[in-house]
């Protein structure tokens, strides 16, 4: 059978199953556009290139489906630039689609020319310039193959116009056409490793599980929960692995790291053995590295052999996909006499057996010891931070200035339970995880490793897309919001009903809170002004329902009112204190001990 | 002098790369965007024309050696990685000078030439260039005696290299590239 290249192009991403595109047109890309219109995949067409590479991404992060975008040339291909970062620094599988000129006019400095796969070579798992039509469904099958498999994260196919619009002759690409002899990715583990892993985590006096983005990308929250709950061990979880653990649940310490809550931050500062399942020890968990965990064994699994000892040195190291090692891991325990957890699944456990001793563990040992026992003295401990530094703030009633966290709690006692969330970057963002609970995976959609300002807007809008039947908000802030917030005349033209609230402190306010707290108040550059733009008038003039909040009383009924809206976007400007201040803090190359909690927290004992 | 040998900072890595354009912009992008340090570099085909081999000395002194195999072997053109060892491995490069040789200086010249077993692969009126293949060590010290009479200009090669075969004919370690029991480490996404 014999197509053109674009043809070719558009079967071959609904042979991979896709449903939807995010993109915009442009004269490198049009051959491939045209095909579009008889192809059964739904193609949103954004206003700006970046929010079709968010709005993929946040398709991705809900459904664990690649995202897929499409743009032209040049400033088409550079404008997605920054979600393809976006996506490698936070192992999204996305597969973006380029235009690029004619074969005969690259390198010549073409109209629209730009040297995308040069561009992108460091922040891709890997690009392609088609050259030979012949290779399109073939590349189009590696590339879905090396965006979501081993590590996932984003890959781009650059497609000239000559070989869009060039006949080729047709063929099902099979796993014996994949060209990619040094790509062989890893799945399970060393059962020698895991079983040592076991072994240490039964003798454990302090361990703290230390689960990160990776468990929600291999899709390994329950195999995580049955981990926690089969041996008692705590577990923190990192800003993007958010929702992989129940908030809720009586194990969970919640979010360690910069802004993390004391307790989270301070249990893997005293523990003795860290088990990192998909986290890669960021400089925003770790604090100084030197002086992080000091007395932590450390276990680290994860897909990405790059990712063990390149920060901290691993007395264990498992390269392997983070579900599989952990149902290795309960097989050992179940071999070490640890089976299923039972009626104090969760709990802190009973009364404490006679065996409870840090004596290394054999098989013997810890058979006669549950870890859950041992662990009493440390869950104690816990507990205490936990009552001594809660997350704090105060709300004055009346007329006081609206408080952020009292939005964001709201916002979460209003909204379904499994509500998705789409956040920023910045206070906000901190705001959102710290506030929120986070019950079920993928309801928590962020930029994490790179902090993209404006990811939210596009990420709910690509999120909603995903998941049509879930509720979708995105909590922004009014420096991020003004960056994308065009890409609600997408939502309102295509009718994809997200939620905006918008906490509008009139700043920069991460930016300025260092600058209060670092700069001696030297405000440079970081206030925006709460009425400029008139973000009520703005969102009405894209096509979505505007309210405007400035005191407590309005918080509820204004929520209710956006929650009954399904036909159209709606935003909600928060007027909030532009003086809150995200707390605990660890400042920037601290150690985490150096830990500042909220002021009111420590008046009067000098701390 | 220049120690341009065997310097224990110095590891020599051969990557057998898909011979595909772009490797080694990606070989190479890696490198600087990490802050490895390259400290010499070859690219030539492999005995198989799908692949070619990339022979890199690295210093090792700006990150451990660790890290930059598994950062490279994670880019996907990447086929295998060999780490050799210089004390088990053939260390071979190309030294080409042209050197002041006037004529009461030429027949020292010619005699270090023959002496170091290189060859005289020009002649002038008072210079001569010449040629030296060998290892890295015996470069330095060809270089360091040469200088003395003046170089008008050099270039060194970039450094290649194969493992040392024991007795029995085996490669002593690593073997063969090609051979997957050879990689350094095992290829993974």
């Amino acid at each position: 059978m014999e197509l053109t290249g674009a043809q070719a192009l558009i079967k071959s991403l609904e042979m991979q199953q896709v449903e939807v595109m995010f993109g915009l047109p442009g004269g490198a890309i049009l051959p491939v556009y045209d095909p579009i219109i008889d192809s059964s995949i739904r193609h949103i067409l954004v206003r700006h290139e970046q929010g079709a590479g968010h709005m993929a991404e946040g398709y991705a992060q809900v459904t664990g489906r690649p995202g897929v975008a499409m743009v032209t040339s040049g400033p088409g291909a550079t404008n997605i630039v920054t979600p393809l970062a976006d996506a490698y620094m936070d192992s999204i599988p996305l597969v973006v689609v380029t235009g690029q000129v004619a074969t005969s006019a690259i390198g010549t400095d073409a109209f629209q020319e730009s040297d995308i796969t040069g561009i992108t070579m460091g922040i891709t798992k890997h690009n392609w310039l088609i050259t030979d039509g012949a290779d399109i469904p073939r590349v189009v099958a590696e590339a879905f193959h090396v965006a979501t498999t081993g590590r996932p994260g984003p890959v781009l196919i650059d497609v000239p116009k000559d070989v869009a619009i060039k006949p080729m002759e047709w063929y099902h690409p099979g796993p014996s056409d994949l060209d990619l002899p040094g790509y062989h990715p890893l799945t399970e583990g060393d059962p020698v490793l895991v079983r040592q892993a076991v072994e240490m985590l039964l003798a454990a006096e302090r361990p703290v599980i230390y689960a990160g983005g990776g468990i929600l990308k291999a899709r390994g929250a329950e195999a995580l929960r049955e981990l926690a709950e089969r041996t008692g061990i705590p577990v923190v979880t990192t800003l993007m692995a958010r929702g992989c653990f129940p908030d809720s649940h009586p194990l969970c310490l919640g979010m360690p790291g910069m802004h993390g809550n004391y307790t989270a931050v301070t249990a893997m500062q005293r523990s003795d053995l860290l088990i990192a399942l998909g986290s890669r020890f960021d400089d925003r968990v770790t604090g100084r590295i030197d002086a992080f965990a000091p007395e932590a064994k450390i276990i680290h699994v994860d897909i990405d052999p790059a990712e063990l000892h390149k920060v901290r040195h691993a007395d264990v190291a498992i390269a392997g996909d983070c579900r599989l090692v952990i149902d290795e891991m309960l097989v050992a325990l179940a071999d070490l006499g640890l089976p299923h957890s039972d009626a104090t699944r969760g709990g802190s456990g009973g009364a404490p057996s006679d065996a409870v001793s840090g004596a290394p563990a054999t098989a013997g040992s810890v058979a006669a010891s549950h870890p859950r026992e041992r662990l009493i003295p440390w869950r104690a401990q816990l507990s205490q931070w936990q009552g001594r530094f809660p997350l704090v703030y105060d709300q004055q009633p009346g007329s006081g200035a609206l408080k952020p966290q009292f939005v964001l709690e709201a916002l979460r006692d209003a909204t379904p339970d499994d509500t998705i969330v789409a956040s920023g970057v910045g206070q906000h963002q901190m705001f959102a995880s710290q506030w929120w609970q986070f019950d079920y995976p993928y309801t928590w959609v962020n930029s994490g490793g790179l902090g993209t300002m404006g990811f939210a807007v596009p990420a709910a809008i690509g999120a909603k897309v995903g998941r049509p039947d879930k509720m979708v908000w995105a909590v922004d802030g009014d420096g991020c919001f003004q960056m994308t917030a065009q890409e609600l005349v997408t939502a309102s033209s295509e009718r994809i009903p997200v939620k905006i609230a918008i906490l509008n402190n009139a700043y920069l306010g991460m930016v300025r809170q260092w600058q209060e707290m670092f700069y001696e108040e030297r405000y440079s550059e970081v206030y925006l002004s709460p009425d400029l733009p008139d973000y009520v008038g703005w969102a009405e003039a894209m096509g979505c329902v505007g309210i405007r909040v400035d005191s407590t009383e309005e918080v509820a009924s204004a929520i209710d009112k956006a929650n009954d809206i399904d036909d159209r976007p709606v935003v909600i400007d928060f007027r909030t204190d532009a003086f809150e201040k995200v707390f605990p803090m660890v400042a920037a190359g601290a150690s985490n001990d150096d830990i500042i909690v909220d002021p009111s927290l420590t008046e009067g004992d000098g701390r | 002098m220049s120690v341009y040998g065997t310097d224990k900072r110095h590891h020599t890595l051969t990557v057998l790369v898909e011979n595909k354009s772009g490797v080694l912009a990606r070989v190479a992008g890696l490198f600087s965007r990490r802050g490895y340090n390259i400290f010499s570099l070859a690219v030539a085909p492999s005995d198989n024309e799908r692949f070619s081999r990339i022979t890199i000395v690295v210093d090792v002194e700006s990150s451990p050696l660790e890290q930059i195999i598994k950062q490279l072997d994670k880019l996907i053109p990447v086929v295998s990685i060999t780490e050799l060892d210089p004390e088990r491995s053939r260390e071979r490069e190309l030294l080409l000078a042209t050197v002041e040789a006037a004529a009461d200086t030429r027949g020292q010249v010619i005699q270090l030439v023959g002496v170091f077993e290189g060859k005289i692969v020009d002649v002038g009126p008072d210079r001569l260039t010449v040629m030296l293949a060998g290892a890295p060590t015996k470069l330095d010290d060809f270089e360091d005696l040469i200088r003395a009479y003046g170089i008008v200009e050099m270039q060194r090669s970039g450094r290649v290299a194969l493992p040392m075969l024991d007795r029995s004919g085996e490669h002593l370690a690593p073997p063969r590239p090609e051979s997957p029991v050879a990689l350094t480490t095992e290829k993974a996404g």
